[in-house]
């Protein structure tokens, strides 16, 4: 049996039950989804919608939802390795916020009729992406500072406006995810600002990781929009709300004087203050190494999915396990509760 | 189900007392034992929560495919349910 | 808390790295866990040993400086928190002695007025937590499939001659070792027999194992995992970070 979620079994009446798609027809439907969207409202997983909205945005939050989990691994390089306890605990928790985005985002996919083993299937066999950042390499500690400041605030430059996305789900995710992930790009500057201000050593290394991330992070909005073939229906759908370039020029405006700050300098000689603009100009991006790492030929892209693979492999066993003993031992409750205090974590 | 699929929980948390459960989202788990322990991992991690429960995602039954149909229709005609129906006059507080 | 005059160091040492090291060695599974669940599970049980650790080593010193300078010898932490995750098994059978060794310990901290009373009224809260989740894991593994079981099994056979340790004396531990090991064995020998294990049969410590962590007599791969957490930090002397 398939998880058969209350979001699908009531999927199935909405397209199996019929009457009312056969008396009202799909026209009414359309035109109540496209009032729906224009007014801003939120759609809901029972609602109707175009096959085409459903499928764009299982593509997108399944794309999300596997970056949340890739990424993890270029960050838990660094865990046992981080030189500082309050450090250490940091870099776990933020790994540990990883994990529980990706299960956020699996679930709000899941309301869409598909299932988490899916998503992970074609994950894993190479159908579905995640976002190509991941498949750079984390060389030294200061990667790991640089990563929080540029790659989670490419990141979230990108996730706030998610937060008022058209589909219902996606943007409650959004909104816990964005809501955690503060502390992540916060934790970076810091990091970064300490080794900045730290021995010249220290700062070389913070300069070398700035050096390698920053046009990757650049990368990360996607190709230029007049490249960009999906975007102009997920603008109308409202499942995106800015273009690629104008979130790409924001992040860039609000790097600059972050980068002073830090007492770094962004690899860029191009980069410049645009008085009628209003924006900084800044050098073009090597397209070229994006599609190509976005075809599989990054640095890490084979080790990244080994890993991903080899974790879901090994763990088959676990799994199985548990589920083998639910089975044996199903005659026990069907709901569980916490006592009132039962759930309290400090 | 394959051996390795394990169904799908909905989580609703108490976020603290005074409040009911309200739905924070779903997960996977083998039973109702672990589904509770990965919500309260899961959901409540940063102190989000006094009391969880979680129900097979399978055991809910749901109003109508179309969220908005007839069955909720009589209470939108019912305004006066709501506070902001009442008009107040300025400077009266702690109503 | 209390005052630092009043901190028996070899106690605060030895929970401080029992807390660090196995913190450590949970932090390793880190994007490798067998459901995604579970690596959120494993991350929160780290990370409150890691706030043990870091309250403990700070009761005995400069926690960094504690971690990140002392040799392997110097280190004061159990054998069985040192030994590698291995399987999921392994990673279980270790927790479940571990922290039902910790719960009991701390529940009796919590209970007495000595210096680790405080951090033993929060910890003991956290450690009923690691325990819980260590004898769920027990149930399924055991219970569940026949390859589970012989995992489960033969992990806990493995880890079982480093169990003995835990009940030596230690100075400044104002603990009753022989009730708290009675409670031990009752406790971990009800869960495996509900989970169809047996308890397993061999020496629960060896003219090596008899309280050698506790001495700074450690296992191989010990100092490989200190070499891996410390090199950065040894790498930049007096840097702060």
């Amino acid at each position: 049996m398939a998880t058969a979620a209350a979001h699908e079994t009531a999927r199935t009446q909405a397209y199996g039950t019929g009457d009312a798609t056969d008396t009202t027809g799909t026209d009414a439907y359309e035109t109540a989804f496209d009032a729906a969207v224009a007014a801003d409202e939120r759609i809901e997983p029972r609602d109707w919608m175009p096959d085409a909205y459903r499928s764009t945005l299982i593509r997108q939050i399944a794309q999300h939802a596997h970056s949340e989990i890739i990424g993890m691994q270029p960050e838990a390089n660094w865990i046992t390795r981080a030189p500082s306890l309050r450090r250490k605990a940091i870099l776990m928790a933020k790994v540990q916020d990883e994990a529980g985005h990706g299960l956020y985002l699996y679930s709000a996919a899941e309301t869409l009729g598909t299932s988490r083993d899916e998503l992970l299937d074609k994950l894993h066999t190479g159908r579905q992406k995640y976002s190509s950042i991941f498949n750079y390499p984390t060389l030294t500690w200061a990667d790991v500072g640089a990563i929080g400041w540029l790659v989670d605030g490419a990141a979230i430059t990108n996730q706030v406006p998610l937060c008022r996305c058209s589909y219902g789900p996606y943007a409650r995710a959004m909104v816990r995810i964005c809501k955690e992930e503060s502390f992540h790009q916060r934790q970076g500057y810091e990091l970064l600002l300490a080794l900045g201000r730290g021995t010249p050593e220290q700062h070389a290394m913070a300069q070398d990781a700035v050096d390698r991330w920053w046009w990757p992070s650049l990368m990360m909005f996607g190709p230029p929009d007049d490249e960009s073939p999906h975007s102009a229906q997920s603008m109308a759908w409202k499942i995106k709300r800015h273009s690629n370039d104008e979130l790409r020029q924001r992040f860039v405006d609000i790097c600059v004087p972050q980068a002073e700050s830090l007492g770094l300098t962004l690899p860029d000689p191009d980069l410049r203050w645009n008085e009628e603009r209003g924006h900084h100009d800044f050098g073009v991006i090597d397209w070229a190494e994006f599609w190509d790492v976005l075809k599989g030929n990054g640095p890490c892209n084979e080790q990244r999915m080994t890993q991903r693979r080899r974790a879901h492999d090994e763990g088959a066993w676990v799994r199985e396990a548990a589920a083998a003993y639910a089975a044996k031992h199903s005659g026990g409750r069907q709901t569980g509760e916490t006592g009132e205090t039962g759930a309290t974590r400090a | 189900m394959t051996n390795t699929d394990w169904p799908l929980w909905e989580v609703f948390v108490r976020s603290r007392r005074g409040l009911s459960h309200t739905h924070a989202g779903s997960l996977h788990a083998p039973d109702a034992e672990l589904a509770l322990r990965n919500a309260r991992d899961l959901y409540t991690r940063r102190g989000e929560g006094v009391s969880i429960w979680v129900v097979p995602s399978s055991a809910i039954t749901a109003s109508s495919p179309d969220e908005k149909d007839p069955f909720f229709e009589p209470a939108a005609d019912k305004p006066y349910r709501h506070p902001t129906f009442y008009e107040i006059p300025e400077g009266v507080k702690h109503l | 808390m209390t005052t630092p005059t009043t901190v028996p160091l070899t106690a605060a040492l030895a929970l401080g790295d029992d807390a660090l090291v196995l913190s450590h060695r949970l932090g390793e599974w880190a994007g490798h866990a067998p459901v995604l669940e579970e690596e959120v599970a494993l991350a929160n049980i780290a990370l409150d040993l890691l706030g043990q650790a870091r309250v403990l080593l700070s009761m005995a010193g400069d926690e960094d400086e504690l971690a990140y300078l002392r040799e392997e010898r110097a280190f004061r932490n159990l054998q069985l928190v040192e030994q590698p995750n291995g399987d999921f098994a392994h990673t279980i059978a270790r927790q479940l002695y571990f922290s039902t060794y910790q719960h009991l310990l701390y529940a009796e901290l919590a209970a007495g007025e000595g210096p680790f009373a405080p951090l033993a009224a929060k910890a003991v809260k956290e450690t009923a937590y690691h325990r819980d989740h260590a004898e769920q894991w027990t149930l399924r593994l055991g219970d569940g499939t026949e390859a589970a079981h012989e995992r489960m099994q033969r992990a806990c056979a493995a880890l079982w001659r480093f169990t003995g340790e835990m009940f030596r004396p230690v100075e400044g531990l104002d603990v009753d070792g022989e009730r708290m090991e009675s409670a031990w064995l009752a406790s971990v020998g009800e869960v495996l027999g509900r989970a169809t294990l047996t308890v397993p049969e061999g020496p629960r410590s060896g003219a090596w194992t008899a309280g050698a962590g506790r001495q700074g007599l450690h296992t191989e791969p010990f100092g490989r995992m200190l070499a891996e957490m410390q090199h950065l930090h040894r790498s930049h002397p007096g840097a702060s970070w």
